[in-house]
């Protein structure tokens, strides 16, 4: 039957294994894949201003970008295209919090400029190849 | 107990129950708000209670890893801990960054990244932490008069899980790539290192509670580990079908992270063979009870219900709903807090000396907890079924189907109130066993102690 040696040499030989092939494929992710389905050429100072902006508000922790972050609020990869860039702005500064069917949104304090490098990295994240991510919903009307 | 440096993990213990508790409270906070009462949104508004309540579980995790490494190591090396001085700094230290992080969140100090959201500087305390912790438990194993795979595997365990912490500190301005980083951390934790804490945990446990020759029950945790491996670590591959990675993962990622359950299905008959091949006479029922249950919940919890969504022509309608907070709530309860929970309740009457070792509050808390979660799953699967129909099917707005599952929030309540009502027993008995002392270590003599 499996030895104990057999079973170590198992398991540091099959993680070593692929480990090995993880990192090849991560550097091929990494370097190639990712930049080109993201469109990394795209991304002006406003698109990496906004992505800090998103992160320094912790929008994930009640939104979804590309599918990640809380089910509280809107999947937002695509809003750019859904809502349009005046919509997005509206939003941000409502009085009392953006809230149009009764769950409330925070409401922030945003400069023009802040407004405008988040519209950016919207209008970034709307390009971008999901692999068919997010579906066109297949019975709607 | 072997050693009177091993009561240092109760402090861990009890830091856990702490956090648990608060992580239960922001819990409640979360359902109640999706269920359409965000009363405290002024001042804990969704996204500030959401993260409280992950990064709270995270840490009472790592503290119950922690004690239970300060526990293990010393019995499996054979000698005391190489400073407790040291314990006690990290300790307090790791408690004083998991309170400002806490307290941070409610001021927006936060990274927003989902689970990495403690801010940078928090995160280099963490890492300074973490290697004085390192540093001690190695340094114990090392200059011990003896060691073992359990050992091993538990150290090697929580050496990667701090060297893996380490890409979520690199800042990239395409959030897409620092995504795929970021994985590295969550699912490499989460599908990986940290099952090779579980498994430490789990063997030693098996190994003193069923008296099974040491020999096959480490040899078997390599099997185990190997097959996480095996599976996990391309198994990495499904976070990234539909965020922005090449397709290549689709497939790749699709076949290795539906082989992921199989290392949780071997802890499984690994636990429950182990069980019916020892003596079944070790007093401690509730720490068997614990421990048993960790293998099954965890192949449930981790493995069915990872399972059930990880194809990528389900994940494409599946992606960032409810259903994956369905799968993680079963996955992380079933796998790492039964694990936690295991080891408390074999490690507390032997740094007490008080034999609780089958009471009635603590069969209440192990049914009640598990009953509670299981109900907590399911309205998380209705919900997330439902919205993926009514939002990724139909095509209906968001609002309109985050109203229409409203009363799956109401059902999770009613299932969460049972689950606290279980982890409050649990703390009962937690409480009822008092402070570690020295006279324990001659009280609480396992009779199944296995020879070398």
């Amino acid at each position: 039957m499996l030895s104990k040696k057999q079973a170590k040499l198992f398991f540091l030989g099959g993680t070593a294994l692929f480990a090995l092939i993880f990192l090849g494929l991560s550097i091929d992710s990494l370097v190639n894949g990712i930049p080109k389905n993201t469109n990394d050429h795209l991304m002006t100072d406003g698109v990496k201003a906004g992505k800090l902006l998103w992160e320094e508000n912790n929008c994930m922790g009640c939104h979804t970008l590309m599918g990640e972050g809380a089910y509280y609020a809107p999947e937002l990869t695509r809003v750019h295209s859904r809502r349009g860039p005046d919509y997005i702005k509206a939003v941000f500064n409502f009085p009392g919090g953006w809230g149009p069917n009764g769950r409330k949104m925070v409401q922030y304090d945003f400069t023009d400029k802040e407004k405008q490098d988040l519209v950016d990295f919207f209008e970034w994240t709307d390009k971008m190849y999901l692999n068919g991510f997010p579906l066109d919903p297949p019975l709607k009307k | 107990m072997k050693f009177k440096s091993q009561k240092i993990a109760y402090y861990f213990f009890a830091l856990s129950m702490l956090l648990l508790s608060l992580q239960i409270v922001y819990g409640f906070i979360n359902g109640f708000a999706h269920m359409g009462y965000d009363g405290l949104h002024e001042w804990i508004p969704f996204n500030v209670s959401v993260t409280t309540h992950k990064n709270l579980l995270v840490f009472w995790l790592l503290s119950g890893f922690m004690g239970a490494a300060y526990y293990i190591i010393p019995e499996e090396a054979d000698r005391e801990l190489f400073s407790v001085p040291l314990a006690w700094v990290q300790l307090i230290s790791f408690a004083v960054v998991g309170v400002a992080a806490v307290i941070g969140f409610h001021f927006q100090w936060w990274e927003g990244r989902k689970f990495l959201e403690i801010p940078r500087p928090l995160d280099y305390l963490v890492a300074v932490n973490v290697i004085v912790f390192l540093g001690n438990i190695v340094w114990t194993l090392l200059k011990g008069k003896k060691s073992s795979t359990t050992a091993w595997v538990l150290t090697f365990g929580l050496i990667f899980v701090a060297l893996l912490y380490l890409p979520g500190m690199i800042y990239l301005d395409n959030i897409a790539l620092d995504s795929y980083l970021r994985w590295w951390v969550v699912h490499l934790w989460v599908e990986g290192v940290w099952e090779l804490v579980m498994g430490g945990i789990l063997s030693f446990l098996l190994i003193k509670l069923t008296g099974v020759d040491r020999e096959v029950i480490e040899k078997w945790l390599y099997v185990i580990v190997g097959l996480t491996f095996l599976s996990g670590i391309l198994g990495t591959g499904h976070h990234y079908y539909y965020t922005g990675g090449p397709n290549y993962w689709l497939m790749i990622g699709g076949i290795f992270s539906a082989l992921e359950p199989i290392a949780f299905l071997g802890m499984t008959l690994f636990a429950v063979q182990m069980y019916r091949k020892g003596n079944k006479n070790h007093p401690n029922k509730l720490a068997l009870y614990w421990t048993l249950g960790a293998a099954i919940v965890s192949f449930v919890g981790a493995g069915v219900l990872g399972l059930a969504h990880t194809f990528p022509s389900v994940n494409i309608y599946t992606h960032g709903t409810l259903v994956t907070a369905m799968h993680g709530h079963l996955a992380f309860w079933g796998a790492y807090a039964m694990i936690v929970l295991a080891i408390i309740s074999y490690a507390m009457p032997q740094m007490t000396g008080r034999k609780i070792y089958d009471s009635r509050n603590g069969h209440l808390a192990f049914w009640l907890s598990n009953i509670g979660m299981l109900g907590m799953t399911a309205a998380f699967g209705a919900a997330g079924v439902a919205q993926v129909y009514m939002e990724r099917i139909v095509g209906l707005d968001f609002m309109v189907s985050a109203k229409a599952i409203q009363p799956h929030f109401f059902v999770l309540i009613i299932a969460a109130t049972v689950f606290t009502t279980g982890i409050t027993f649990y703390i009962i008995d937690f409480v009822k066993f008092g402070l570690p002392n020295d006279e324990a270590m001659k009280t609480a003599e396992d009779e199944f102690e296995v020879v070398k």
